[in-house]
Order: structure tokens, then sequence, then C-alpha cells
């Protein structure tokens, strides 16, 4: 049968172009592979090959035309031993448009997003049974009993990075993990973020569910083509036929003295990605528990944890398997008069802040958020609903922050309960100087706190 | 059809009709498949990029010859051939490519994304080497489980530049992994030639710092591919760790679609297709064998054809995904664990 040959888009932008030059002649002979014609787009001129075999019938379209539309029958090609009035029918024929668009059914109508369900109910119940014996743990211990138990549950968790197996963690976070579990499950890596953060979503991919650690997350830019393209698109992008079931973990922030290269905080790099899910606890009690969460999560999660937090003792709860859920803040302090919203190490500045201010008899509601991703904004909602006022606090930098996220989720939920614009706390908008002094000021300070809480009162 | 003489070798080995009958069937799918492919490009029917492998057929079909069940394989954005090459369905990959329903990312991933853990196919990358370490990872699971099985991780000359390579090179010959690296040296990363892109054009002697050995391989002769393929696979699954195959091929066509290839000349190009296609030797070898008709292989050419323009009206015929899937498979809530 005669079939037309159409002027071919040539780039994913095409949609006209100038048919230069005809390489064929009718009556010629083509095969597969043969140039036929050159076409100039607005970007180049390219060869236009056959896709089949026959005889060129007909030359519909003149070299030198210009302005072509793409689908436009630019030639007629015969099968072999075809004569020319097979041609007829063809050229009665109106060229064929593809059928890429099609009408949309009004059911079709897109649907705004998934979440935007009816209102969700704030989840206020405690983390832990009323009567459950606590005991005092560091950040550090609780973080590795986490991973410890979660690793005895389950043989494919594993946790590799750099120092962690014979040295006992660069932070001790992994002290004693070699001796209980082995030198295969527990992988000391060359130092090379790119390549071990590849190979650990690769592995997840076949169905193993690594603990990346990363010495600190400020490495981790090394690696964050497969923490985003890899890791947290590929469920995505194969219809949900594979993902990566694994923890990137590591503290996150600034420390003390290191300069601008060691003291970034990533919590609203990670926080804007779909597909990955974002902690970071304040706590000893939610490293232990939103840990264990974390490795069960079939997904990418990024554990964003404070070296200067290590450290720092709480109570935690004595229980076999205590988790902490993803997307439900913790209320450290209820209060009246202002919500003030922070998570990891900015939680030490809000809960100083709020001691101070409740001396001045300002009380302050307290929310940890604990995660980033899912996000618990019912609970900034509700609280704000009641305070009318809210400051949010953290130590990265004010350009696109989580506050800023944050405030524009009040603003289009809760705009007629505000008494006060919200007041964002943020790291300074510069890098991490080393001195003494200005390593201070660049960090968000109580002093600011307290600052913006009385702003945003009117004290 | 002005019959071009074949003048293409390849060497000559204790070859079964049947085997040769298969690689060229497969080969044939490939090619077919992908000008099919080119063809619903030029119609608007695919869009983006599409990155098409004629020319490198043998490589993978050569390859695969040496697989066994559980075996895996990742490669990066041109990818087509390795999905058909490992079992996937024509008509999926062809509608992945149109964006409908009926693809195997149901059309949330496209011509570089594309996935199927029953045939063990890791994707499809569209980063160019990042399924180099990724690949390292799927054999590194197979090592935790230690399962017997091989990793194939495809990737091209212009990749083995990247520095995450050498990141991987190190770990997965320190670790004893058993994944073969394969490097389908085309010689042209995007527009420039390896001459003008790679220090030493012996890319297969890069893992020697590594201790991993490696071989350079003629990619236009199905055979010798398989060979090598068979010497890697043996070495891999013995527990020696990873080899490196740098297959020397060619591609027919751009880089992608709208690539005018202005970087070398149309002789160039035609001459390889004259004397050293894969899909010409094969053919040839069956015919001066004795082992198939004229007639025998044009009745595998219409099956082909009759293959490739099924997947092509499935591919335009499957609806378009429903809008309610742009919000799905952003979260797992339980991912399948494999057996």
């Amino acid at each position: 049968m005669a079939t037309e040959i159409l002027m071919p888009a040539l780039s994913p932008t095409m949609e006209e172009g100038t048919l230069a030059k005809w390489l064929v002649k009718e009556g010629d002979t083509v095969s597969s592979g043969d140039i036929m014609a050159e076409i100039e787009t607005d970007k180049a001129t390219m060869e236009f090959e056959a896709t089949d075999e026959g005889v060129i019938g007909k030359i519909l379209i003149a070299e030198g035309t210009e302005g072509v539309k793409v689908n436009t029958a630019i030639a007629v090609l015969l099968e072999e031993g075809e004569d020319a009035s097979a041609m007829d029918d063809v050229a009665e024929k109106p060229a064929e448009t593809p059928k890429t668009e099609k009408k949309e059914e009004p059911s079709q109508a897109a649907p705004t997003e998934g979440k935007k369900q009816p209102k969700p109910q704030v989840d206020t119940s405690p983390d832990w049974p009323q009567g459950t014996k606590l005991k005092q743990q560091t950040v550090r211990e609780a973080l590795r009993d986490g991973m410890s138990e979660e690793m005895r549950r389950d043989e494919d968790v594993f946790i590799m990075g750099e120092e962690v197996a014979e040295y006992q963690g660069a932070y001790k976070i992994t002290q004693g993990m070699l001796d209980e579990f082995g030198a295969k499950r527990v992988i000391d890596t060359p130092i090379t973020e790119h390549g071990f953060a590849g190979i650990g979503v690769g592995a997840a991919f076949a169905g193993l569910k690594p603990i990346v650690e990363f010495m600190t997350f400020n490495f981790a830019m090394q690696a964050i083509d497969h923490i985003i393209n890899s890791a947290a698109k590929t469920l995505y992008m194969s219809g949900g036929q594979m993902g990566a079931p694994m923890v990137f973990r590591g503290p996150n922030g600034a420390a003390a003295r290191v300069g601008a290269q060691h003291s970034q905080d990533y919590a609203a790099w990670y926080m804007q990605i779909p597909g990955l899910k974002v902690a970071m606890p304040y706590c000893a009690s939610d490293y232990k528990g939103l840990i264990k969460t974390a490795i069960r999560d079939p997904n990418p999660v990024i554990f964003l944890e404070n070296e200067i937090l290590y450290g720092r003792s709480f109570d935690v709860p004595d229980l076999d398997d205590y988790t902490v859920p993803f997307g439900k803040a913790r209320i450290w302090r209820e209060g009246d008069d202002v919500t003030i919203v922070s998570f990891g190490i900015g939680m030490t500045y809000a809960l100083e802040a709020a001691e101070k201010l409740a001396e001045e008899g300002i009380m302050a509601e307290v929310i940890d958020l604990r995660t980033l991703r899912p996000m618990d904004t019912p609970a900034i909602i509700k609280s704000v609903k009641k305070t009318n006022r809210l400051v949010t606090v953290e130590e990265g930098w004010p350009q696109g922050s989580v506050g800023s996220y944050i405030s524009s989720v009040v603003m289009q939920e809760a705009f007629d309960y505000l008494d006060a614009p919200v007041i964002n706390c943020t790291g300074k908008d510069v890098p991490m100087p080393y001195a003494a002094n200005l390593e201070k000021h660049a960090l968000i300070t109580v002093a600011e706190v307290i600052d913006a809480v009385k702003n945003v009162t009117y004290k | 059809m002005a019959a071009k003489k074949p003048s293409a070798k390849t060497t000559s080995s204790n070859v079964s009709a049947e085997e040769l009958m298969t690689y060229y069937r497969e080969m044939l799918l490939i090619r077919r498949f992908e000008e099919k492919a080119g063809q619903l490009y030029g119609m608007g029917l695919i869009g983006g990029f599409c990155h098409l492998y004629i020319g490198q057929e043998a490589v993978v079909v050569g390859l695969e010859a040496t697989a066994e069940e559980g075996d895996k394989r990742i490669t990066s954005y041109r990818d087509h051939g390795h999905m058909l090459a490992c079992g996937m369905d024509p008509n999926g990959v062809m509608a992945e490519l149109t964006g409908r329903e009926g693809g195997y990312s149901k059309g949330k991933g496209g011509s570089m994304h594309m996935f199927s853990k029953e045939k063990h196919f890791y994707g499809g990358h569209g980063i160019v080497a990042a399924q180099v370490p990724l690949g390292a990872g799927l054999a590194f699971a197979d090592k935790y489980k230690d399962n017997g099985r091989v990793t194939f991780t495809y990737f091209g000359d212009g990749a083995a530049n990247q520095g995450q390579v050498y990141e991987t090179f190190n770990m997965a010959a320190l670790w004893q992994l058993p994944c073969i690296f394969v490097i389908e040296n085309n010689q042209y990363a995007m527009g420039t030639s390896q001459q003008r892109s790679t220090s030493s054009a012996e890319i297969y002697e890069r893992g020697k710092a590594f201790g991993i050995p490696g071989e350079a391989v003629d990619g236009m002769d199905v055979l010798a591919v398989k060979a090598a393929g068979e010497t890697a696979v043996k070495h891999c699954r013995s527990g020696k760790g990873p080899y490196i195959l740098e297959i020397k091929t060619y591609r027919y066509r751009g880089h992608s679609m709208s690539d005018p290839a202005k970087y070398r000349t149309r002789e160039e190009v035609q001459k390889i297709r004259d004397e050293r296609d894969p899909i010409e030797a094969v053919r040839t070898l069956l015919l001066t064998g004795k082992h198939a008709s004229e007639d025998d292989l044009k009745a595998v050419d219409k099956e082909i054809k009759a293959i490739v323009n099924e997947s092509a009206e499935f591919a335009k015929d499957s609806p378009e995904p429903h809008l309610d899937e742009l919000w799905t498979d952003i979260y797992a809530d339980t991912i399948p664990q494999e057996a």
C-alpha cells in the first residue's frame, strides 16, 4: 500500500520547517536509513532518513518550501511492485492528525491536590502511655539504640558510611554496632559520598534497607543527585514499581567554629522535594522513635541530626518498641499569648525564650514539628487560632526558609485569626563566619526570639 | 530494494543455526522498533528526548545471551534496546514512549525512565553515569543476599569520564561486587568524539588502577560480544569481583532525535553501515552457512515488522493516563520486596 511520508518533527519544540533539499527523486528506490531530504529548523539543518523501504512515487512539497508544518504529507512512498495508481487513494485522504491530545471528559478535571482532604484532625495523643518508666539518655545513645533495635528486627537493614564501623562513628553514633552486627552490616566506606550514596540507592532498589550515614550533611551535597534524582523520583518514574526504602542521616547545621563549609542547615532544601520524607528531631526520645519509623518507612527519609544535641540528655520511655509517627508535632509548652514553632536545635532557642517570656507573664505555646515532610500544619493552625500570633524559629537562612513556608500556609488557612504579621526568626543571610563573636551573631539568638514575640504581642 | 552486498564479518565459531537466528531476530526487533520510534517521533506522537539504539544492537543482544534468570541490568537513557533484549513487552515500551497509560511507567517516566521489576530491569536513568553506582548497589544487594546473581551495568564512553564511575570502581573492587561494567563506546559523547574528550583511548584499561580486569570487544560482532560476556559473567559469578567490558560500537543516528550530527561525516556513518553492520553480519552467516534461506529471513522480517507495527498501534490507542495519576506513586505505603 502506498504511504505518505510526513514532514517530521525533529526536535521537542519544532512546529514547522523548511524543506531545504530533496536527496531523492521520483522513481528512486529507498531503504530504511537512506537519507531522503534535508530539513532546516530554526536551530539546525537535519537529515531526514527513510524509515521504510519502497519507491518514491511522488514528491508533494518542492525543495525550498518554507514553513512546512509538521505532519504535512511531503511525498508518497510506493511498496515494491506497486504502480503510480496506488497513489490515488492516498491523495484523496486528508493528512492524518496524530491523536496526542484527547478531549478531556468533564470528570477528568485536574484534581487540585490529592492531599486537600477535608479538615484533618490534630492528633494530640501522648507519645507514650502515662506511667511508662522513663530513663535518661543522650541523643547519641537513643539514636544508636533505635538503629540497633531495627537491625535486630530486620536482616535487610544495614548501615554504611565513613568511619561507622572500626572507628565507632565519627561522632560515636554507631558505637558498638560493628561488634554486634559484624562487618557485613556495618560498613566503612571510602570518603566518596557521591559513589556510596548511589550504591546505597541501588541496594535499596534491589530490596535492602540501607542507612547511609553522612559524616555531616554538608558533604551530602556531593551526593545530592542520587538523593533527589535517584532515590526520591524513582517510585514515580517507574509507575510505582520500585523505589528506595532507605535513610540518609547525619549531623546537619552549625556545630561550633567550623566555618562556612561545615555549618549549613539543609532543612529547607530537602523539605522541598516530593518523594522524600524529612525528619529533624530535637530530643532523645524523638531521635529514637523517629529513626525507627524512618527505617521502617518504604520511602527515602532524610534524617537531619545535630552535633550539639548529640550529647544532651532527655527522658526516653523504657519501652521495647518505641516509635514516633511522622507528621505529628509535639507541643512542649501550652500557652495562650503566642505560638512559637520550631524543630531540631531551633527548639533550644524556642524553649529558652518561652521560659524567659513566662517570667514576664507572656505565655508562649511551643510546637516542635519533629518532621518537616510530612509537616503537621494542622497543629500549627489550631494553635494560631488560639493565640492569634506566630513566630517561627530555625537556624537556616531566611530566603526560602521553613518559616517562610509556614507563614504562607498560615496566611492561607488562618489569615483572619492573625492579630500580627508572622515573624520568621532565622539564621542571618550570610555564610557562617569562623570568629567566635561573629558566629554567635550569625545564628539565631534567644534574645531575637524574645524580641520577635514581643513584637507580635505588641508588648 | 537494492540489496547491499554485506561485507561485514563476524567471528566464526561453532554457533548453531538456532542461536544465530535468535540473535538475528532480537537485533532486528530492536532496529525496527527504533526506526518506528523515530517515525512516531517525527509524527509528534513521541515527545521530549528520544535516544535511539540503532547500530548498537549487538552489544545488548550478545550480553543478554549470557544472562541467567534473576540477573539484573541497568543502563542510561539510551535504553529501548536493553528493554527489548531482556524480554520486556514492545507494546509497553512503545506506549511509554508515547506517554500512555499502557506504558511500563504508566506514562510517567518516558523514553529515559522505564523499569521492570519482573524482568530485573532497573532503568532507564537520565543523569549521565548515575546508573553506575546504582548498578554497583544492585550487585551489592546480590552479594549481601549471597544469591549468585550478577548485574550488567551499562554506560557510554561519555559517562566513563564522570567521577562517580571511579568512586564506584574503587568500592566495587574493594567489596568484590558481582558487577559487569559494560562501556558501550559508540565513539561520541553526544557531539564530542572520544579523541576530543578522553585522554586515553583504551577505556577498558581504566579498571587497572583498581585491579579490575577489562577487555575491549568488537561490538559490531554479536558472537564476539557474547564470548566476552561469558568470560565476564563467569568471573563475577565465581566471586572474583567486578569486570569491565569496553564494547566498541557505533550509533548510526544522532545522540537524540534533535541532533543534526554535524560532528561527523555522512560517509563515516555510511561506511560503518555498509561494512560493519551487526545485523548484516549475522544475516551473512546465516545465508553463507546455509542455515537459512532468503525466504526464511524474509519471514522473520515480516514477523518482526508485525510485532513493531502492533506496538505502534498499541502505543497510539492506549489512552493517556488519567489525571489522578499525577498524584500517585510519590510515596509508597508498602513496596513489594523481591522474592
